[in-house]
């Protein structure tokens, strides 16, 4: 034995900090679990971003914190990039992390209907996670054949060289479906089974419908993926030849079972953030958010609809090109249900009394920076015009558009405001301010050129421009240096949050039960609230939106208060 | 608009640019409407003007009107943007045009390979000239290219002509093209494909019919020799 002695005292107070935090099966302790690991990736994500950016701005210069990027390291770093940013960030954080913390508490119950499930869930995220960094060092390298993974290079060493990076890689993504569906299991149950006594359908916060409809949409979608990986894994270890044309396989069956789970896969983290924001803007304008019903069946409208679209990423991979025309009505029609959306959490601001806190601000952002995501996906979907724009940069900037807000932006709305529920203290208002500018204005000058670049011919995946002629006139070496700026730039001021965030945890001024006056039932519980959520389990008596009601006094009417 | 951002060398990269102008106009038309509203909205009912809020539930047929109008508009723009968009995609990837030549393309780790047909305008000949990462083409003809891979995919994707097509290992795809303009552009491959990905450039060289002749003839020389 060695020669360190605990007291009986300290062992059982390790044991029960390991017990409480790593094992515990509270719904709010597994959502900071999901938060903080999802965190984390994102810093890894980021740096990624940061090394590959240089690469572009100044290829073959040596890169702070890393070294020299080669072709190789390229395609490793941005599949990587794209891998975490996706499944190890958005998926964690908005649906699990605020599934978790926000589910029992705005639905008026104790915990999830399967706490034990729930710490299962994360178990089994974190250990994709590990998978996944493993997957960086093994011999050969990580996996560099895109975040999208398309058969033959994935599916055969011989053509990625990457024979272990590969496999650990797939590995990675298939564990974490894993996870999630079951945490999208409890999610459903608990919403329909544990609302407190009074909440009908239509008085459940849209967040929580939002959150639960895209696990809805997760657990449809994901089962061909998980299915495809399974038979890629194959292929890779004992070259079965699924997505194989020399043994009758079929490379672009691998493309239709990914976009089959990946085009809803957009609609499961957007529709959390478009919850996140319903939330935020009605508590800062003071208004009852603009037809309810109407939100919540044009939610379910995007959810049937985004199953129908998956082949708009195929245009010109080889698919008969009678089916582009199919796939380019539903794609443009989707636009309909989403822009519907758009409109009417506009309209719940007109005339309502608008206060620009900081999750306000970032609600806000998301509004209006989606927007250009939303309009720009037209190109891609109209199928003639993306003969031209697939696999530019063009897509690029596009989908950055629809993700930043929805993986950062969105994230950075609902941190902010339920940062008080979840550690019992304000975080700094002022430097939310710093924060907010100093990460809009640099993603807005990060995106916009190469919005330009992409149409001006920048195809992606290309570790240095230089190799092409044509991408070195004018101006476009100059804007991938001013793109790769401003990412210092907004990684930068990320510094901020991370300060006001963890200073604010111990320092910030006492937030009370209340701090933003709003009526839904988190804010009913102690904050942080204890294990168990609240004293007495709350009782709804109306809608969650009920601000400004003419006639009282009080411009907000808690949905557990009686008349 | 896509014109003076980068050059239209064949005969459908004017209908290609046409199509984008067309959403650029109707979703830039919808996004500064959108934008503008929301601008508006923050500035006119901002705490400081509007110190308390208007109850409204949107759910009475008055209200939902000013979501229905706009709703109603956004389909009629979206039925023109598909109009536009499936009769380009028509012409350019549905119907063949009879070809005045057939090339032959496959795409390998990492370099393309170019099959230039004899003077029958068809492959298969004696006359066959295959060089790698470089494509002759002569000026307003048409030509039907056969795209196939040897390995993993690859995307053949001329930005000057608008051209972009996967190609698939265990298939020959069939496509076609116009050049329009004389000059030396880059052909890139679009897919990732490995490690070389980033350096699969090939060059694009679109001659008149008199140069065109004679670097064939030189090159049938150089190949028998
Ligand atoms: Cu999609
Ligand atoms: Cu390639």
């Amino acid at each position: 034995m060695g020669t360190v002695h605990h007291s009986p005292a300290s062992q059982s107070r390790l044991a029960s900090i390991w017990h409480r935090y790593l094992f515990s099966t509270d719904h709010k302790v597994i959502g900071m679990q999901y938060l903080f690991t999802g965190m984390a990736m994102a810093i890894i994500g980021g740096f990624f971003a940061y090394v590959f950016r240089m690469q572009l701005a100044f290829p073959g210069k040596e890169v702070l914190g890393y070294g020299l990027v080669n072709a190789n390291n390229y395609n490793m770093l941005i599949t990587n990039h794209g891998a975490i940013m996706i499944f190890w960030v958005a998926m964690p954080v908005l649906i699990a992390a605020f599934g978790n913390y926000l589910i029992p508490l705005m639905a008026g119950c104790d915990d999830m209907v399967f706490p034990r499930i729930n710490r299962l869930s994360y178990q089994i995220f974190l250990l994709s996670v590990l998978v996944l960094i493993a997957s960086f060092f093994v011999a050969g390298g990580g996996f560099g054949g895109a975040w999208t993974s398309y058969p033959p290079l994935s599916a055969n060493p011989a053509y990625n060289l990457t024979p272990n990076g590969a496999s650990l890689w797939l590995l990675a993504v298939a564990l974490e479906f894993v996870a999630f569906l079951l945490g999208g299991i409890n999610f459903i149950t608990t919403l329909m089974n544990s609302r407190a006594p009074g909440m009908r359908m239509y008085d459940i916060p849209i967040v929580l419908w939002m959150i639960v409809i895209a696990s809805v949409l997760f657990m449809g979608s994901v089962g061909p993926l998980i299915a495809g990986a399974v038979m890629l894994l194959f292929d890779q270890t004992l070259a079965i030849g699924f997505f194989d044309p020399s043994k009758g396989g079929d490379p672009v069956l691998w493309q239709h079972l990914f976009w089959f789970f990946g085009h809803p896969e957009v609609y499961v983290v957007l529709l959390p953030a478009m919850g996140i924001t319903a939330e935020i803007i009605t508590v800062f304008s003071r208004k009852k958010l603009f037809a309810y019903k109407t939100v919540l069946f044009t939610t379910i409208a995007v959810g049937v609809l985004s199953f129908f679209v998956w082949a708009h990423h195929q245009f010109i991979s080889g698919i008969d090109p009678r089916m582009a025309n199919i796939f380019t009505i539903t794609t443009v029609i989707i636009s309909v249900p989403i822009t519907e959306m758009m409109f009417v959490y506009i309209a719940t601001l007109y005339g309502g009394s608008i206060q620009f806190t900081t999750p306000m601000l970032f609600a806000l952002a998301f509004l209006a920076e989606f927007l250009i995501g939303g309009v720009t996906g037209i190109f891609l979907g109209a199928s003639s015009a993306d003969i031209y724009f697939h696999d530019t940069y063009f897509v690029l900037a596009h989908f950055h558009y629809t993700f930043v807000p929805i993986a950062i932006i969105a994230v950075f709305a609902g941190l902010y405001y339920w940062f008080p529920k979840m550690f019992g203290r304000m975080m700094n208002d002022k430097l939310g301010h710093v924060h907010f500018w100093g990460t809009i204005i640099p993603f807005n000058c990060i995106f916009i050129p190469l919005f330009y670049l992409g149409a001006a011919g920048d195809h992606r995946r290309i570790y240095n421009y230089e190799n092409f002629p044509d991408l070195m006139r004018g101006h476009m070496q100059d804007l991938r240096i001013v793109a790769t700026i401003s990412l210092l730039v907004m990684l930068a001021f990320q510094g901020v949050f991370l300060y006001n965030f963890f200073s604010s945890m111990f320092r910030g001024k006492k937030a009370g039960k209340n701090p933003w006056q709003a009526n839904t039932l988190e804010w009913v519980a102690e904050s942080p609230p204890p294990h168990g959520n609240f004293p007495t389990l709350p009782v709804v008596y109306r809608p969650p939106y009920e601000y400004s009601v003419p006639g009282r006094s009080s411009d907000f009417w808690p949905q557990n208060e009686k008349a | 608009m896509m014109g003076s951002i980068i050059e239209q060398a064949s005969s459908y990269a004017a209908e290609i640019d046409q199509v984008i102008l067309v959403v650029a106009v109707l979703g830039g038309f919808w996004l500064l409407l959108t934008e503008g509203v929301l601008f508006y909205f923050l500035f006119r009912y901002r705490r400081k003007r509007s110190p308390r809020a208007k109850y409204m539930s949107g759910e009475s047929h008055g209200e939902k009107a000013w979501i229905h109008w706009p709703h109603n508009l956004v389909i009629v723009c979206d039925m023109v943007i598909i109009a536009f968009a499936m009769s380009a995609w028509y012409n350019i990837k549905q119907d063949l045009p009879p070809a005045d030549a057939t090339i032959r393309i496959v795409g390998q780790q990492w370099a393309w390979r170019f099959t230039h047909p004899g003077s029958a305008g068809e492959l298969g000949s004696s006359e066959d000239v295959e060089i790698v990462d470089e494509l002759h083409l002569q000026v307003n003809k048409t030509y039907h290219f056969k795209l196939e891979s040897s390995d993993v995919l690859h995307s053949f994707s001329v930005p000057v002509f608008r051209l972009k097509q996967d190609a698939i290992p265990g298939r020959i795809i069939t496509g076609w093209f116009k050049p329009t303009k004389e000059g030396a552009f880059d052909i890139q491959c679009a897919e990732i494909c490995g490690i070389g990905h980033g350096a699969m450039v090939a060059k694009l060289i679109v001659q008149n019919e008199d140069d065109y002749a004679q670097w064939i003839a030189a090159e049938r020389l150089r190949t028998k020799g």
